[in-house]
Order: C-alpha cells, then structure tokens, then sequence
C-alpha cells in the first residue's frame, strides 16, 4: 500500500492516449539546453512590458497567478485589459514600495522547441552590477530601446557591459513602435546605428526587430498586421534558434571539486568538466604539481562513460596513485592552461568599498581558492568607452587590474574560456563577494626583463613589429602599447642615448 | 554546433533508461555540481527533506553527485506531526533503502502547547511548527550548510534567491542585501554561527521536475497519482479526511472523489486537485496545459501579501 509508486509510466501510455483523446501527446525530449539570456533597458522602455508579455504569451503565467495581480494591481490595468507585469516581476516588497527593480530576478518560459531562464537586472546606472552578475551566464542579452527615444547612453553602457562578461548575442527590441505608427524609416534608422555600436564592441552576431510588448507585435506572435514591412523573425523565433556557449573546442578541463574514497579500492576526482572532452586513455596533467597520468574510466552513477564533454559532472579516475586535491586542475597534457603568480584581468568592483590597491582578497576560481593582491590599473569610462588610469576602483567601476598571487594560480583567457577564466573576488574582512572578474592574459616573465613599474623600449624592424601586433597577447593590451616609427639611425641614437 | 554532440554513453546493458535529454542533462549537471561544492567547502552540512517531488528529486541528486560513495550528510525532516501518513511510511523507506542518515525534528514547544492547524490558525502554526522548529534543528546540528528543494519559478520572492543564500545566525534572510553570485563560482565564506542554505534546483521549473522523475524512474509518495480518496470541502479546498484528528466541522461532509496532490505539505493545509491522472505522462500533460501553479493549493502562501518573503526572512525555506 505504501509501496512507492515507481513511474514506469511508458507501459501505461498507449491507454493514457486513448483515454484522454483530446490532450496533446507529452513531450518526449527537448533537444537543447536552457538559452539564458539577459534583457537591458529600463521602466522606460517597457522591460517589465517585454518580460511580461513573454511570461504571458508562452503561457508561463497561471490564472492564480494572475488573480493575485489582479488583486496587488488594485484592478488596475493596462488599456488592453492585461494585469500590470511589472507587478508580476518586481518580487520584493521593498521594490514594489519603490517601484524600482533592485536585484537580479530568475524568470522561466518555453516554447516547444526550447525553454528560457531570463536573468531580469535593473536598468539604472547604480546597478551596473547587476547587470553584470545577470550577463555573466547569458548567452544572449536583449536590449530594449523606445522607438520613439532611440539609442540612449544606457545603450551604449549596457552593451559594453554585456561584451565584457563575453556575450557575443544581441537583441535589439525597438519597442513601442506602435507610437510611432509603425515607422519603418524609424526603425531602420535605430537598427543601423545599433549595429554601428555592437561592431565597435565587435559584436557581428546582431538582430533588431521592431516590436510592440503592450500589443504583443513580434514578441511571440508576429505583428506582419501592423508591420507588413518586416519580414525578419519574431523575437521568439530568434531566442529559438540562438546558440548556447559551449567551452567544447578548447583543452580538457577538470577542476576538482572533492576527492571520493568510499573505500581502499576507488579513489576517483569528482567535478564538472570546465572546457573540451576526455576519453579513458587520455593523458592528463595534474596542476600545479604538474603530475602526468592517464584516465582509467569515467564513472558516472548510471553508467561508466566511454567521454564526456564540457558541462559534465563525473568522477574521473587515474592510472596511478598521484597527490591530487580540490582546488587542483586535470588538464589535457598537450593543451594546458596557464599557471603563474600574475595574472591581467578585467573586473567589475560589486560593493560600497569598491577595490583598494595593495589589499589582500581571497580569490575563487572554480574550485581553488587563494590570496591575491590586486592593483587596479585603468577604469573604462562607460559614456566613451575610453580606458582612463585609475589607482583604485569604487562601486560599479569596471576596471584593468594586475592580481599578484602567492601561490601558483591556474586559468585559461576568458576569451578562451568562460569558465576557467572568470573568478570573484572575496573580502576576507567581511567576506562578502567584492568583484567579478574576467583573465586578459597572464603577465609575461620575459626573461627577467619584467619587474613591476617598468617599461621596455624595443627597436624592431617594421615587419617584425606587425606581427608581434597582431598576436592576441598584444591586441587585447593595444592601450598600453606606443608605437613610433623611425629609421634604424635614429633608432640606434635614442636607444643609446637611454644607455648613456 | 551544441546540436550535434558526441556519443558519449556507453548504453549499460542493465539500464532500459534512454539517456537524458540535453535540458535535462544540463540542470542534472548544475545540481551536482552544487551538490559536491557544498558538501567540500562546508564542515556539517545537511539536506532538509520534506518527502514531496522536489525532495525526492533532490535526493536522488544527492545519491547520483557522491556515487560511488554514500549521500555524505544527513537529511532533516521537519515533522509537524500533520503530514500524510503515506508521507512518513515513504520516508522511512526510503531512508532504509538508500542507506540515509535520517535526523526528524518536532518543536517540544508546539507539542506541549498541542498547537494544531486547527486551533492556532495556519500562520501561527506554520511559524512554530515549521520556521521555530527548523530553526531550532539547525541549531541543535550546528549545520553550516542546509540544502532545500526550493525553485525560483515557485514564488516571486524565490525567484530573487541565490543558489547559496546566506543567512545569519538567528537564521534570517535579508533580501536586499544578498552577496552577488556570478558564472557557477559561489561564495562559501562564513562565520561561525553563520549558515548558507543551498538550492541545488534554482533553475528547474515544476515541468522539468516531473519530467526528471519519469526520466530517471525516481519513486514518489502515490498521493501525487490520482484516486478515489475521502475529501471534506473546506475554505474552498479539498482536504484529505482520513486522519482521525481532523473534526468535520458543522455544514461539512466527507464523500470520496477521484484527487490528487500537486504538492504535498501537511494535510489540513494542502488542497487536492481534481484529476484523473493516474501515470506520469498523464500528469505531464495536465501540467502542460495547466492554467493554476502549483503553490495555489497552499493555504500558507495566501495568508497575507508577500507572504513567503515574510517566511523567509524568518527562516522558513
């Protein structure tokens, strides 16, 4: 009687069918991960409209749901006879006194095709934080622009901010097309000066789409009616077809999360795979210690694995007995990380105390944890999208920073990798998480002619020299570098003069 | 490009389950990772059971995450004393079939002062038989680390909550003052005294938990199918008549209808659905074109407006 009731519903499922002619057959499988996706803009320009609308109209709002709105919106409606969504969203009280959105919020809908976890941020300034704990597992982010507005500097600091944390998707949603009578010319003019924008963030991958969230325009039912001119997708449709981030072409990487020893004859390193795939037989690299060893098997609980690929969770186990702990990383022998004591890096400063020079954070990647000092070079100024020197970074800076590490640290660029290159970093007076944080590159030893504060003068010939500069280690510290060019007399003399 | 991933399974010849599906594949993944992260930066951590769908799906991560070894911290069972009696013979079970260790914790203050549903009221009841009594577990285990089932797609309050929420030591939440949780790299710094609980489900909608459990074949309390059961209408919910305690109150008669569970809490509060779904796919297919959420049988969440933020700040789960 109390037998749990195990589900071996497939038996059943001839007779469930007949038996309930009128459901629609279940859903076998879905063949895609979750996009996740970020939306930027603000109250203004209709976000809660847009989230709303699609929560709506893909059906993710249930009628209780909705009563309760109802009920919290005083009867108040919008014109088409819809509940405020913006109270649908606005989940804390303290927002709904203000009527502001102050944190990240977690929204779920799907389609058949696919399902959608939509990180909603708030749009204002003070909240670039936000937005970036939002963009930092986005793999698409939709800006919204009034049509009637156009692109506003918010634009500009939120596609910046997105670009940064590595989103190489954009949306952009003129909303409100409906008050500008369906304007084509308007909305050609916007979509133009967006891609302009995202190509100078060197973001190729851009769709626009006129829509109208009030009336539902080409959110997820078309809006062809009004705009018989627009023949692109539904933003649905683009959603649908979006790819989601794979770390699956770079090298083999496991951080090691715990060792499991359930007894004298298993020892095996469990974690989830940060970037490319492993097979039994491959030969792996235990850092830092630098070990050799070869995978024996992939355990997983259903079943022992012939591979597995970049996501994963599994237990790897080692042909040999080598010293390996959490906070260390497996990697493929012929593709490794870098591992050094200074690193480059981008970060986002998350708290009220913003970042000091000379402090010394914890800092967490994956699962290694250790101290860094850090020491803030530059701070992008979001309006020019300028670099400007910066000894310290306060609250929403985004800034350049040099981490100098006790200990040998281990990453991949972010670039390369979104998950082995990111880290936060830890206030260990308040142990509040301070900053995100993003690796450019690691800081080059060249030989002993790196010391801190200085600089190097080099005199190369030209051809040399552009292809040094169109080395990647060099396009992503392109600021930092001055360039003259000279003869080779006059060269030799300013180089001696130095010397003298 | 993420369509066409490599065969990665060996089929295991004693398996007749078809490998998950890359959604599915990608929230499992998520939870175990959260799973064996817990479990190493925290020193007593414990997984609060509460013998509904989301805990057994959270079990059965929990096994999966610390294969081949055993689930590494005991699961807490907050009893009231009015849960469904099919409830506590599942979890007993389970407990002994999956080689769990069980901790089951009534607050002695409420069952001294007999504080039922009935006579106290539902919020006052939930407060001393639910939050008091979580909060005093936690205390007596000196837990550093609590995992709960919750999702973000259940409430509007959740939907704001991190994957480690940090709490202080009287256990509250503060909602506006949450440490920012960025990529999968989470902040497991506390104090002593200071605790963290853990949603290893953050990401799974009421669809894909049902979809999981069909999946990976994952036992459930049989309240969840469809049968002919007593039920007395109440305040606009039906309500289990089969526990002797529950006194029909004048105007009110037991019959027996054809009702399930959506969700299960304890009984004098939980309202049963109409439905003739006796199989998982039936129940998937009611969700799928389901026009309530599940929480609208919880009288608890009704009590008052922004209820649950109310709860939570408390230390309710």
């Amino acid at each position: 009687m109390t037998a749990p009731a195990i589900a071996n519903a497939a038996l059943d499922d001839a007779t469930a069918v007949s038996a309930h002619p009128a459901q629609e057959p279940v859903r076998a499988t879905r063949d895609s991960r979750p996009l996740r996706l970020i939306t930027c803009g603000s109250v203004d320009d209709g976000k809660s409209t847009l989230i709303g609308r699609l929560l709506w109209d893909t059906k993710a709002v249930k009628e209780d749901q909705a009563a309760t709105l109802q009920r919290d919106s005083n009867g108040k409606q919008n014109d088409l006879g819809l509940p405020d969504f913006a109270l649908l969203l606005d989940g804390l009280q303290a927002e709904r006194e203000q009527g502001i959105t102050i944190d990240v919020a977690y929204r779920y809908f799907s389609t058949d095709k696919r399902s959608f976890i939509v990180a909603d941020t708030p749009g204002h300034e003070q909240y670039t934080r936000n937005m970036a704990t939002g963009a930092s597992t986005a793999d698409l982010a939709v800006l919204l622009v009034d049509a009637r507005v156009g692109l506003l500097e918010q634009t500009r600091r939120h596609a910046t901010i997105a670009t940064l944390m590595g989103i190489r998707q954009f949306v952009l949603a003129v909303n409100k097309i409906d008050l500008t009578n369906y304007d084509r010319a308007r909305f050609e003019q916007i979509s133009h000066e967006f891609k302009e924008l995202a190509l100078s963030l060197g973001v190729r991958q851009v769709t626009a789409i006129p829509v109208s969230a009030l009336k539902g325009e080409n959110v997820v039912y078309d809006g062809s009616g009004s705009m018989p001119w627009y023949d692109g997708p539904t933003l649905i449709e683009v959603l649908e077809l979006a790819t989601t981030r794979s770390a699956q072409t770079v090298g083999f990487r496991l951080p090691v999360q715990r060792v499991s020893r359930p007894g004298e004859s298993f020892r095996g390193y469990q974690g989830t795979v940060a970037g490319g795939s492993v097979k039994p037989g491959d030969s792996v690299v235990i850092l830092p210690s630098g070990m050799v060893a070869n995978v024996t098997k992939i355990v997983t609980f259903d079943l022992v694995r012939n591979a597995a690929v970049a996501g994963d969770a599994i237990t790897l186990v080692l042909d040999r007995q080598v010293d390996v702990s959490r906070g260390d990383m497996i990697a493929a022998i012929d593709s490794q990380p870098m591992t050094g004591l200074a690193f480059d890096a981008q970060l986002v400063a998350l708290q009220p105390e913003g970042i000091q020079p000379g402090k010394r954070y914890w800092l967490k990647s994956g699962s290694r944890r250790q101290r860094v000092q850090v020491q803030p070079a530059s701070q992008l100024d979001l309006k020019t999208g300028k670099w400007n020197h910066a000894d310290e970074l306060p609250m929403n800076a985004i800034g350049k920073v040099h981490l100098f590490f006790d200990e040998q640290a281990i990453f991949d660029a972010y670039e390369q990798n979104r998950t082995t290159g990111a880290f936060i970093l830890i206030d260990p007076d308040t142990n509040n998480t301070v900053a995100g944080g993003m690796i450019t590159a690691k800081r080059a030893a060249l030989g002993g002619i790196h010391a801190e504060e200085s600089r190097v003068i080099l005199s190369l010939p030209a051809d040399l020299a552009d292809q040094l500069m169109a080395t990647e280690l060099f396009a992503g510290r392109r600021e930092d570098v001055e360039v003259r060019r000279v003869n080779a007399g006059k060269a030799a003399e300013i180089i001696d003069a130095i010397d003298g | 490009m993420p369509h066409n991933l490599p065969e990665t399974e060996l089929h295991n010849p004693q398996s007749t389950k078809p490998p998950l599906d890359p959604h599915l594949k990608a929230l499992e993944n998520e939870a175990i990772h959260i799973f064996r992260e817990v479990a190493a930066e925290f020193e007593r951590p414990v997984m609060l059971y509460s013998i509904g769908k989301d805990s057994s799906v959270l079990l059965h991560l929990a096994r999966k995450a610390f294969y081949p070894g055993r689930v590494p911290f005991p699961l807490l069972h907050i009893d009231t004393g009015w849960k469904f009696q099919e409830m506590i013979a599942f979890r007993d079970e389970m407990v002994e079939k999956y080689d769990l260790d069980l901790v089951v914790h009534t607050n002695p203050r409420g069952a001294a002062e007999n504080v039922t549903p009935f006579s106290h009221g539902s919020a006052l009841y939930t407060d001393i038989m639910k939050t008091e009594a979580l909060r005093q577990a936690l205390d007596a285990g000196q837990y550093d680390a609590a995992f709960g089932g919750a999702r973000r797609d259940e409430e509007a309050s959740r939907a704001k909550e991190r994957i480690y929420s940090f709490r202080t030591p009287d256990h509250r939440w503060d909602p506006r003052n949450q440490r920012p949780e960025l990529w999968n790299i989470y902040n497991g710094m506390i104090r002593k005294g200071e605790s963290v609980r853990a949603f290893p489900l953050s990401n799974w909608t009421e669809v894909d938990i049902w979809r999981y459990i069909q999946a990976e074949e994952i036992p459930i309390v049989p309240l969840y199918f469809a049968k002919k059961r007593p039920i007395v209408e109440r305040d606009g919910m039906m309500i289990l008549a089969e526990d002797p305690r529950l006194e029909l109150l004048p105007g009110e008669a037991k019959r027996e209808e054809v009702i399930r569970f959506r969700t299960l809490g304890c009984f004098p509060l939980t309202g049963a659905i109409r439905s003739g779904a006796t199989t998982l796919n039936d129940i998937i297919s009611e969700l799928e074109t389901a026009t309530v959420s599940e929480r609208q049988g919880r009288a608890i969440d009704r009590d008052q407006s922004g209820s649950m933020e109310k709860k939570k700040r408390e230390g309710y789960f």
